[in-house]
Formats: C-alpha cells, sequence, structure tokens
C-alpha cells in the first residue's frame, strides 16, 4: 500500500520536473528565434531594392539575389587571360611582381614566426599567475587577467596601426601586434589548460618545500605540456593568416601588395596574391596539424 | 620532540581541528584514527603548513613552527615529509625526477627549474628507491605504476628529504591489502632503523594495532583517546566511531591486514 503511494508520489513529482524543463526549453527557443530575427532585420537581410531590368524597367528584388551577380563579376575580373598556347609567358604575366612577392612571402612568414615565439612566451609566463588555482594572490590574476583580455579582444589589425604610428612602417609593428595579441589568446588558453591540472602533484611538491616557481615547474608544467604544444601549433596557423593581411596597414607582409592591388584595381595581382596566401596557408595547417596530431598521438603511448 | 598546545583549526563555522595537544617524543610510532570528518588529515597539514591554524601552537624541540616564513617554512617542510593517499607524484615525470623533488627545498631557483640535479643526489635518490624495492623502475614513467609502487616512490621521495618526522596521510586507504603490507612494513622500518618520528592517519583498526606504538583517536576535531592498542577496547571504538544501527563493530570486517586473512 505505501509502495504504490511512493511510487505515485514519485511519477508526479517526476512529470512534474519534465514539464518544468519543457516550459524552459520551449522558452529559450522562442527567446532566440526573436532575437535572431531582430538581428536579421538590423542587418538588412529583409531589404528590398530596386534594380535595373534588361528591358530598362525598375523592378524591385530582394537585395540578397539582386546583389549575388556583382559577385560573379568581381571573381570574373580577377581571372588573367590564360592561353593554352602562351601558358608560360601568360603565368609569368599574371605573376609578374612574383620576385617582390616571394620577398614579402618570406617576410610574411618570419613575422608570424617571431610573433608566435614573443606571444608564446609571454603567454605562458601569464598564464601561471592568470589561473585561479595557482595563482599567489588573488589582486595578481585580476590583474593579468585584465591584461590578458585587453591584448586579446584588441584586434591585431589595430594594434598594427597603433604600432605603425609608434614605430614606423615595416615588419617590426607586426610583430609586435601579432604577438601581442597572440600572448592575450595563448595567455586565456594556457590559463585554462593550467586550472584543469590535477593539484595533488602540486600539493606533493608543496610539502617537500618547493616554492611557486617549483610548484609550477614540477607540478604544472608537465601536466600542461601537451596541451600547450598544441595550442601554441594551432596559433602559428592563425598567424600566418593575421600576418598575411596585417600589410594592410604597413605593417610588413604581402598585405601591402592586396592593398595596393586594391586601390590601382590590379585585379588579377588580386587572385595572384590570394592563391599566393592561399596556398601558403594550406601548407603551414597541413604541416602543423599532422605535428600536433603528432604530439596528441604520443601522449596515448 | 614534537608539541602540539591547543591547536585550532577552523573553516566558517566548523572546527575541523578543535584544541588539540599532543606531545610526540622523538622516533614514535603514532597512528591517528578516527571516523571521516574527524581532522585527522588537518592535523597532520597544521603541522607541514599546507593548512594554516586558527588557533595554538607548534614546537619542534626548540623551534616554533607556527610563526615560519619563506626559506624557513620551505626547510621545515622538508624536515617533515608527507606521504598523501592518492601518492601525490607527478605522472609524467619519470621516478627518479619525482624522488629529486624531495631535495628542491636546498636547491636554487635557476637549478631546481631546469631539473638539473647533482650525482651525490641522484645517488641518494637512488639508494631510497633500492631500500623501497623500487630502483628498478628508476626510469619509467611514474603513471605508469600501480598504486602500490606509486606509494613506495612517494616514500622514497619523503626519504630524500633526509626528514625528522613523517607525516603519512591514509597511505594504505587506496592499496590492495598486499601492498598496504609493504607500505607500513616500510615505514615501520624507516621508523625503526632511522629513527624517524612516524605520524600516520589511518582507517583500519587493526593496521593501527598492528604497527603503532601509540593510537590516538580523533572525533569531530577532537582528541578522544590517547593510549597504547591494547587500552584501545571495543567500548572506546563504538563511542568513537558511534553505532547507530551497528550491534557491534567488527574490526575483521575494514581489515587489509594478510596476516589475518590467512588465519581465517
Amino acid at each position: 500500500m505505501t509502495a504504490t503511494c511512493t511510487i505515485a508520489a514519485f511519477e508526479a513529482d517526476y512529470r512534474n520536473r519534465r514539464r518544468r524543463m519543457r516550459l524552459f526549453f520551449w522558452l529559450v527557443a522562442a527567446i532566440l528565434a526573436v532575437a535572431l530575427w531582430v538581428t536579421t532585420d538590423m542587418a538588412n537581410f529583409f531589404r528590398v531594392t530596386q534594380i535595373t531590368m534588361p528591358d530598362g524597367s525598375r523592378e524591385e528584388r530582394w537585395i540578397l539575389l539582386a546583389g549575388l551577380p556583382n559577385l560573379g563579376d568581381y571573381v570574373a575580373k580577377t581571372i588573367p587571360d590564360l592561353n593554352w598556347s602562351s601558358l608560360d609567358a601568360d603565368l609569368v604575366q599574371w605573376f609578374w611582381r612574383w620576385p617582390i612577392w616571394a620577398d614579402l612571402l618570406l617576410e610574411t612568414l618570419l613575422i608570424a614566426f617571431m610573433a608566435t615565439s614573443l606571444g608564446v612566451a609571454a603567454g605562458f609566463l601569464l598564464s601561471f599567475p592568470a589561473a585561479w588555482n595557482l595563482s599567489p594572490s588573488p589582486l595578481l590574476t585580476w590583474i593579468t587577467r585584465r591584461f590578458l583580455e585587453i591584448a586579446r579582444t584588441v584586434p591585431d589589425l589595430v594594434w598594427a596601426l597603433i604600432f605603425v604610428f609608434c614605430f614606423g612602417v615595416g615588419p617590426m609593428a607586426g610583430v609586435l601586434a601579432i604577438a601581442l595579441h597572440c600572448a592575450g589568446a595563448l595567455g586565456k588558453l594556457y590559463s585554462e589548460a593550467n586550472e584543469n591540472v590535477d593539484m595533488r602533484p602540486v600539493e606533493g611538491v608543496r610539502a617537500a618545500g618547493g616554492t611557486w616557481f617549483e610548484q609550477m615547474r614540477y607540478g604544472v608544467v608537465p601536466q600542461v605540456l601537451p596541451n600547450t604544444l598544441s595550442y601554441t601549433l594551432l596559433r602559428f596557423e592563425i598567424n600566418v593568416r593575421s600576418s598575411s593581411i596585417i600589410g594592410y596597414v604597413g605593417a610588413g607582409g604581402l598585405g601591402q601588395e592586396l592593398r595596393t592591388a586594391v586601390s590601382l584595381q590590379e585585379y588579377t595581382d588580386l587572385s595572384a596574391l590570394f592563391l599566393i596566401i592561399l596556398a601558403t596557408v594550406c601548407l603551414i595547417d597541413w604541416g602543423s596539424e599532422r605535428l600536433r596530431h603528432r604530439v596528441i598521438g604520443l601522449e596515448g603511448t | 620532540m614534537l608539541s602540539l598546545d591547543g591547536i585550532c583549526c577552523r573553516f566558517g563555522d566548523t572546527r575541523a581541528v578543535d584544541r588539540v595537544s599532543l606531545d610526540i617524543p622523538a622516533g614514535q610510532f603514532v597512528g591517528i584514527i578516527g571516523p571521516s570528518g574527524a581532522g585527522k588529515s588537518t592535523l597532520l597539514r597544521l603541522i607541514n603548513r599546507l593548512v594554516e591554524r586558527s588557533e595554538g601552537g607548534i614546537h619542534f624541540g626548540s623551534r616554533e613552527i607556527t610563526g615560519l616564513r619563506g626559506r624557513a617554512l620551505r626547510q621545515w617542510r622538508r624536515d617533515c615529509a608527507m606521504i598523501f593517499q592518492q601518492f601525490n607524484l607527478v605522472d609524467r615525470l619519470d621516478v627518479l625526477t619525482n624522488v629529486l623533488v624531495g631535495r628542491i627545498a636546498d636547491h636554487g631557483l635557476i637549478s631546481s627549474l631546469t631539473m638539473r640535479f647533482s650525482e651525490a643526489e641522484r645517488e641518494l635518490a637512488f639508494h631510497a628507491l633500492d631500500r623501497l624495492g623500487m630502483a628498478h623502475k628508476a626510469l619509467e614513467r611514474a603513471g605508469n605504476l600501480s598504486g602500490g609502487q606509486q606509494q613506495r616512490v612517494a616514500i622514497a621521495r619523503a626519504l630524500v628529504q633526509r626528514p625528522h618526522v613523517m607525516l603519512a596521510d591514509e597511505p594504505i586507504a587506496s592499496l590492495d591489502p598486499g601492498n598496504a603490507t609493504r607500505v607500513m612494513d616500510a615505514l615501520r622500518r624507516i621508523n625503526r632503523e632511522d629513527g624517524l618520528t612516524v605520524l600516520v592517519n589511518l582507517h583500519t583498526l587493526d593496521t593501527a594495532r598492528a604497527y603503532c606504538d601509540r593510537i590516538v583517536a580523533m572525533r569531530a576535531g577532537r582528541v578522544m583517546f590517547d593510549g597504547t592498542a591494547r587500552q584501545l577496547t571495543p567500548d572506546v571504538v563504538r563511542d568513537l566511531y558511534g553505532t547507530d544501527g551497528l550491534g557491534q563493530i567488527d574490526e575483521s570486517v575494514t581489515s587489509t591486514s594478510l596476516r589475518r586473512l590467512e588465519l581465517a
């Protein structure tokens, strides 16, 4: 008798809880749907524009469909004239500035490499005070975290603008800009890895009389090292992408050529540069991904 | 002589350790028993200052422990080595380096951050491992060892600290009976041969009876009993653990002793 009562009470409880969960789910879904509708509207997705038809009449069309042909036109302009019979000459014509571009490509890669090195060093050092569980003082954590936030929330392109203003046009501004942004982003990722470490080894080192630095070196670093390596390689890929555009504001690398090509309307130069950047980024991505998997694979053994 | 004098430790409103006074002569093997949450772990951590006291004092000989800071505190932690229930080794470092962690209190910042140890130190570590029958594992990753092996490595780490006192926090609670016996035997040998004072937290009464010169029982942060194994009568045990819903506490139920199993 009591058993059936308890079961009935449990069933009622269970139904109630399920109903509340379902209600909550639909409430959240409705809010998200409204928010999406409002933002699409604000982003002009529903705008209607007038276009001229081939017969000269004006008609109303949805902006997305009306604008799409322009994309095709733009791409078409960047495609060079290549003929099978004179392919060599056409290719040379297409990549006519290749000696300069090769130099700038090298510069792009060096910017990415140096910025990653500096960013990793700074981010790694700051990631220890930035982790709540490891930091020697809450104030220090607060300061480090704010610094990392500022460093990563300002886009590297904006840092580059500031540094070009300070140190003049050239790759140094680019290196500093990407390094700063990279330190902020990596410091955050590293510190999150630090917050997930097993604290028992750290306590072990502390109980043996280790200083804070020794607790980090012996207790934490061996635990987070694979993570650190993986994040670092990932960041190098991102930095190559950044450094190929950062020349747009005068901070060195291929980006400056992109800017010239856009402003002089050298459409075929644009496609040539785009291909160079694409090939480089793909190559770096592919190589570092293999390296990363090797590192993660080593973990298993 | 290690003396605790009215030591208290409060976390918010709870008194984890409540006015505990103990005098422990050098070379004694002391077992601390009591139900979970009685403050046994906190008591040990108060001694090596992993936890800060709220009131009271701790003295080791003429040394005042509760006021130590910086280098002096690290040297005190070196002098009272600790081993843990979960071993607290660095899984991803090799066994030898784990043992050498016991030497870092005497190192400068640079030499310890670059993990540079002298030949004499490596010899000391190897010798300690050999004593615990773990020398053949010296270059293996600590994380690949079994629990019992890891605990013996942890004891080796404690030994190279050349401590005066050994604090052991539930050292056998996650080990099988065979490894538990090996670890307790190792602690007893260290106690007898090196004259180290050993303070060990235990869950199993028969282990406490078998190994300890003196048994201290805690409940709700206070010392309820302090005496020899023989003085620990069933009445005291019932008082200590409470008997809600239990007729009698049968020590063999929680026993991890091999000897007892063989007898049965």
